[in-house]
């Protein structure tokens, strides 16, 4: 992909597996991309692509055992935090990265009271005193919608939505340079999800945050994002400005994602799912990992690994279609 | 809180009920006369005929049943057959050597077996949890009384360093609380590192490393509180197994405790004495088990709120708010 003038965040590269006892789990296959300064990306796939992996390695966070990284370079502000010694990843993750995770119910601490899982993240970056992190926390709740009275209840005593906001508040109470949101809407209810989406977009668009967000959505990705990276088996197929990407759709399986959204226009019986389903990640076909379920399938992707192509300038495309 | 307290301790009482039925009724059927254990086989049989209309044992199952009941609620246990002595006074004076070597017995386990939980949890199939897992599982399989004669046969018999038996310096509580503890140390190790082991898999945990908190915070802070609560309920059932093995491990150190006098007792038929002890036990037995339901809710704030009287602390808690 080509060089621009330092992006914000670069992975090079990227590959991680899972070793387990059932063999080698292939989640990220030699992924790159660049996100700019401000800019927003939206990372798109079904369940078991390697989204949330790829999420995890940007944080340096991959569980591990099992998690390997095996190689690739992961460059923020130039610097490859793969190669960061605890107390640079200290400083890293809050406040150069943060991250908001998918299932709000999960995520806060049940013991501890909000204010004090806001303050905690606070005191270890900005150097605060206990105080004034707390002064800080209640500005951060009221930032995301939560009246800042509530700042010593606990988790168990907010909605999903709401605990989703408190998370989105740990996440950008130190302003991170990135903000990597994996699905932040998918366990919510789908009056509160556009509620949600709207709080991120605003916040990341006041504070200047770049954004990384995981998402199935389509819709959601054409609302929000700048730019769009489609995966499929552990690799991006595709990946390029929105319009690009929905307008001049390169790969198959792009085009079968978006075949597969019901249309309102057109009234149909059944929707238009691609056929078959995702290969196990422990033992990916040979050559091109989505040939099985491709309609423009071709001798050669049996056999073939297909390279990234630049088919127009910003969008780039995996496929042999195109070599 | 306190009514939840007062409700707690009201319903112990149909459970205090149940126990003193129950021993009552074993003792009744048992085989054996007091009345001519008390007098021995030389005594005449019109001597015990006496003896047993004195201590009202000829009277019918219920209303003996109820004349000692009567008594227990107004905090008579009745008297000791063989020493004439109130049972109250009796027990009580054993209660707190037992209650002593049961407390010290939970607290070595806790400071071992806590630990030794979340090292092996943190340090997974590492090489110190595999030995922390082997000695809990010999910990758990060895019969509390046969440990306990190991220990003296080695410390005692053989290296002479621990003294065999009695109760009258801390070197004496060495071996007992480890006979006591064994068990205990082996099984809150284990519920500790079960329950850490799901804890750090939580996305909360995720949550925390993700704001650059440091490992041990990670664990102390925001694992270990979480993992606690059902290694507290295991401690809870601990401290009354720590305290009803008292009866063998009194016995097998020769300690004078609650539970040596109850050996005793049912040995002797001393009927009274049994009763009172194993009332006492359940008493304890309950009281801890309620202790052990108000620690949760401190711990837990999803607890508390089941206690709180509505709007009450809420209040108290804003009023700290403002002034703060």
């Amino acid at each position: 992909m080509n060089d621009r003038n330092s992006p914000l965040l670069s992975v090079r590269n990227l590959t991680i597996h899972y070793i387990t006892d059932d063999g080698i789990v292939r989640a990220v296959n030699d992924i790159s991309f660049d996100l700019e300064k401000g800019k927003t990306l939206g990372l798109v796939g079904e369940t078991g692509a390697g989204k949330t992996t790829t999420a995890l390695g940007i944080m340096n966070l991959v569980p591990d055992p099992p998690g390997k990284i095996i190689s690739g370079q992961i460059l923020v502000n130039g610097k490859d935090i793969l190669k960061f010694k605890k107390n640079e990843l200290k400083k890293y993750r809050g406040k150069v990265a943060s991250m908001v995770l998918q299932d709000p119910m999960t995520a806060l601490n049940p013991l501890i009271t909000v204010g004090e899982q806001i303050a905690e993240v606070l005191r270890l970056h900005d150097k605060l005193s206990r105080a004034d992190s707390y002064i800080k926390a209640a500005q951060m709740l009221e930032l995301v919608g939560i009246p800042s009275d509530r700042i010593n209840d606990y988790p168990h005593e907010f909605s999903g939505g709401m605990k989703q906001r408190v998370v989105i508040a740990i996440a950008l109470a130190c302003n991170p340079q990135l903000l990597i949101a994996d699905e932040p809407t998918t366990a919510l209810d789908v009056t509160i999800q556009a509620q949600v989406l709207s709080l991120i977009r605003d916040l990341i668009k006041k504070y200047g945050t770049s954004m990384i967000l995981i998402t199935h959505d389509l819709g959601v990705v054409t609302e929000i994002c700048d730019e769009v990276a489609i995966m499929y088996a552990g690799q991006i197929v595709e990946k390029g400005d929105l319009e690009a990407v929905y307008e001049h759709t390169g790969h198959p399986y792009t085009r079968g994602l978006f075949g597969s959204l019901p249309s309102l226009a057109v009234k149909a019986h059944r929707l238009n799912p691609i056929e078959g389903l995702m290969p196990d990640p422990t033992d990916l076909p040979k050559g091109c990992a989505f040939h099985p379920r491709c309609p423009d399938k071709m001798p050669e992707c049996v056999s073939r690994t297909p390279v990234v192509i630049e088919t127009e300038p910003g969008h780039f495309v995996r496929c042999l279609l195109y070599e | 809180m306190l009514n939840y307290i007062f409700k707690r301790i009201l319903a112990a009482i149909p459970v205090l009920l149940g126990v003193t039925l129950l021993v009552f009724t074993m003792l009744y059927f048992t085989e054996g006369d007091p009345a001519r254990l008390i007098l021995g086989d030389t005594a005449a049989e019109e001597e015990v005929e006496a003896l047993r209309e004195e201590l009202g044992l000829n009277e019918s199952f219920i209303s003996q049943y109820i004349s000692y009941l009567g008594g227990v609620l107004k905090g008579d246990l009745g008297t000791d057959y063989i020493t004439g002595r109130p049972v109250r006074d009796e027990i009580m004076e054993r209660l707190g050597t037992t209650l002593k070597l049961a407390a010290a017995s939970i607290i070595f386990s806790i400071v071992i077996a806590i630990p030794a939980g979340i090292i092996s949890a943190v340090r997974q199939y590492s090489l110190i949890d595999i030995i922390s897992m082997v000695i809990a599982l010999l910990g758990n399989s060895m019969p509390n009384f046969w440990l306990a004669l190991m220990l003296i046969l080695f410390f005692s018999v053989y290296l002479g360093v621990l003294p065999a038996s009695g109760l009258y310096g801390l070197k004496y509580y060495i071996m007992p609380v480890i006979g006591i503890s064994a068990g205990a140390v082996a099984t809150i190790t284990r519920m500790t590192r079960s329950s850490m082991l799901e804890v750090i898999r939580q996305d909360y945990i995720r949550m925390a490393r993700i704001k650059g908190q440091t490992e041990f915070a990670v664990i102390v802070k925001h694992a270990l509180k979480n993992a606690l609560i059902p290694v507290i309920t295991v401690i809870g059932i601990q401290f009354t197994v720590a305290v009803g093995g008292a009866v063998v491990n009194e016995q097998v150190f020769a300690i004078p405790g609650l539970g040596k006098f109850l050996v005793d007792a049912i040995k002797a038929r001393n009927y009274r004495v049994v009763q009172g002890g194993v009332l006492v036990l359940a008493i304890i037995c309950s009281l801890v088990n309620l202790f052990i339901d108000l620690l949760y809710a401190f711990i837990d704030p999803r607890i508390k709120n089941q206690f709180r009287e509505s709007g009450k602390l809420r209040s108290i808690r804003k009023a700290r708010e403002e002034g703060l």
